[in-house]
């Protein structure tokens, strides 16, 4: 596939148990497109949603996200506590063995320290992974699956179809959540509160207020998610998702439950996302009209399986969509 | 009871910064009077109860932070907590023997520098060790089942209790280990008139609202701290949103274990006794603490552990030691009634 795409699957399928939920799709997105996907209940839309996100592993498939594969399954990953618990065993029998063979005692003495030593570096190295650590575990054969985290690292930011803010988090934390895996501090940064770390949150809690500025949510920073009208905490979701600096934005039904007067301005700000930020976007959405208004391509699931991919207007007049909305003519 | 004013999440209703701390000043001013002349105690032995209680609640609340910390993150009572607590105090012990041991210095030491620059070596030593001692079992015992009913985990910690205890008590036997008492605890006293207060209590109790109030300020204003609590609120969604969700909670594993090594210098230091059941009887108090407190609220469980640890002296003081766990979980009890939740804690219905 040519470079243009930004995300790329490949005979994507999803069995859970005998039930066939995405069936063998084909499904790229052209950089700064905006791109629908939709179909009626129940025919594979979330599940699909969900394998790109990186909550499912697909059962066959594969995705290319920004030339990268992205589905890398755990690989061994629980051998990572014998990295760490190993090199000081060993040097703890080490130990003990020169003890038993009568050596001076502050030799057995020291190499128990050493290995004690040795065991704290590791863990610290396991609950921080700092880069060395990371390097390790690569070069012992230890390989992360790519979790959830690690697509939004990739550059992938999403938001959900039912509300979930952090409800107890004010709207300017919220977004810097948001922000997490792109902010650096260490604990010990944290703890000791190094010029370093002061610069950085300083920054991005600027950032963070001129991604609320750019939602529409500018002076509700210092508000509780919770307290934000509904249209805002979809607004704030996201500012949310843009604090990862994301080169593809999911948006699970952006409109849903919104007035008229409020789906309005959400279409218009996808459109300003694209055109400001250079963003791609990947929308779900049930409301017909903010799917032929904003989208570059429309692709339609139905039962698994992709049953009509282009534009607008092409899928409109696609016999078997018509059918599969039962004859509902797609307005 | 507590100085800690910025609770790390916002209650529902807000009130205002100082609430809690006068709140819980009046609370310590009216214990004082209600023992004083409700219960006729003399002056020096009332003031001497209330420092007693200071120090014997900072204990708990350091323990129960741990309990409501891995609550709150992942919704595990860890019954193993208290056990942590306990191989903490052996640690504690342990090195404060080698030192001993090694350079010659006896028990009370009455050097200040000396004797700060000691206790400092303990907690550098322990809390590290324990807080990666807690990782650890995390790592081991907790994360492969964290997909698992949530009876499993549960079982499992109640299981690494026991690991722990019995390893204890094969190292360390089953009587009093005596740990030295480096603090002088009858020699220094702070006098007011003809009434004397050991420095330890008041000191325990400073090191204790030290460790809180830095434990306050990296949940409520750091990166890793927010990573916690939107972690605490939706898992999954913190997962989505790029944060490491086995980084985050290894960490909070990290802080609750430190803070239980903490712990257990200060009681080593305090009551000059390690044994290998300890942390059965301080782990359920610290988990009440919790309790009360509202679990999964780091102001409720330090403010639980000031009211047990005051609850509990006030038993002893009327020379009823023996009733004290009685009355420790009547009060319990009757709070739980009324609030359900907890003082702090939020009702059910606000997390989802």
């Amino acid at each position: 596939m040519t470079d243009a795409n930004l995300l790329d699957a490949r005979r994507v399928t999803k069995r859970f148990g005998g039930l066939v939920a995405v069936n063998g799709i084909d499904f790229t997105i052209p950089e700064r497109s905006i791109v629908s996907l939709i179909g009626p209940n129940g025919a594979g839309k979330t599940t699909f949603f969900n394998i790109i996100a990186g909550i499912y592993d697909p059962t066959a498939g594969a995705i290319r996200f920004r030339g990268r594969q992205m589905i890398a399954r755990t690989h061994r990953a629980f051998l990572e506590p014998f990295l760490w618990v190993g090199p000081a065993a060993v040097m703890a029998l080490v130990a003990a063995g020169a003890g038993l063979a009568r050596a001076p005692v502050t030799a057995v003495v020291a190499l128990g320290f050493v290995a004690l030593l040795l065991l704290i570096v590791m863990l610290l190295g396991a609950v921080a992974r700092p880069l060395w650590y990371r390097r390790l575990l690569v070069r012992a054969g230890i390989f992360r699956s790519s979790r959830p985290n690690d697509m939004v690292e990739a550059g992938l930011g999403r938001t959900f179809q039912n509300i979930r803010l952090f409800h107890n988090m004010t709207a300017l934390e919220n977004v810097l959540v948001g922000m997490h895996c792109r902010l650096k501090a260490n604990w010990w940064d944290a703890m000791l509160s190094t010029p370093k770390d002061r610069a950085e949150e300083a920054r991005a809690e600027i950032r963070a207020r001129e991604l609320l500025h750019l939602v529409g949510l500018r002076d509700r920073d210092g508000e509780l998610a919770k307290n934000l009208p509904y249209g805002d905490q979809r607004r704030l979701e996201v500012a949310r998702a843009l604090g990862s600096d994301p080169a593809l934005l999911l948006l699970d039904e952006p409109t849903a439950g919104m007035n008229p007067r409020e789906t309005q301005e959400m279409m218009a700000l996808i459109n300003k996302l694209r055109t400001e930020l250079g963003l791609t976007i990947l929308l779900i959405e049930h409301d017909m009209k903010v799917v032929m208004g904003i989208s570059d391509r429309v692709t339609v699931l139905d039962h698994g399986e992709k049953i009509a991919e282009g534009t607008p207007d092409e899928v409109r007049r696609n016999p078997r969509v018509v059918e599969a909305y039962l004859g509902a003519p797609a307005a | 009871m507590t100085a800690i004013a910025t609770p790390a999440s916002p209650a529902s209703r807000r009130r205002p910064a100082w609430f809690l701390p006068v709140v819980s000043l009046g609370g310590v001013a009216a214990y004082y009077l209600l023992l004083r002349f409700v219960f006729g105690i003399g002056e020096g032995t009332a003031l001497q109860q209330v420092a007693n209680a200071l120090s014997t609640g900072a204990i708990y609340a350091l323990v129960a932070l741990g309990y409501t910390m891995v609550y709150g993150i992942i919704e595990l009572i860890n019954f193993a907590h208290g056990d942590v607590f306990m191989v903490g105090a052996f640690v504690s012990l342990f090195f404060l023997v080698q030192v001993l041991g090694n350079t010659g210095l006896t028990a009370p030491i009455t050097n200040l520098p000396v004797l700060l620059l000691l206790i400092g070596a303990a907690l550098l030593v322990t809390m590290p060790l324990i807080g990666l001692l807690n990782v650890g079992i995390e790592r081991f015992f907790y994360r492969p089942l964290r997909n698992a009913p949530r009876l499993a985990p549960l079982i499992t910690a109640i299981g690494v209790s026991f690991i722990l205890q019995n390893i204890a008590l094969v190292i360390a036997g089953s009587g009093d280990e005596s740990s030295p008492q480096i603090f002088p605890i009858r020699d220094w006293r702070l006098s007011i008139g003809e009434i004397t207060i050991p420095y330890l209590s008041l000191f325990v109790f400073a090191l204790a609202m030290v460790l809180m109030v830095l434990l306050q300020t990296f949940v409520g204003r750091t990166r890793l701290g927010r990573a916690m609590r939107s972690t605490a609120q939706d898992r999954e969604a913190a997962a989505l949103m790029g944060v490491d969700l086995n980084q985050t909670i290894a960490l909070t594993f990290l802080l609750g274990g430190a803070l239980a090594g903490a712990a257990g210098v200060v009681w080593g230091l305090t009551y000059g006794y390690v044994r290998s059941d300890l942390g059965f009887n301080a782990g359920l108090k610290a988990f009440t603490s919790a309790v009360l407190g509202g679990i999964g609220n780091i102001t409720g469980a330090v403010l639980g552990g000031f009211i047990i640890g005051f609850v509990e002296v006030f038993a002893t003081t009327l020379g009823q030691t023996r009733w004290s766990q009685f009355v420790v979980f009547v009060v319990l009890a009757l709070v739980l009634v009324f609030r359900p939740a907890g003082i702090l804690g939020q009702q059910v219905g606000e997390r989802a």
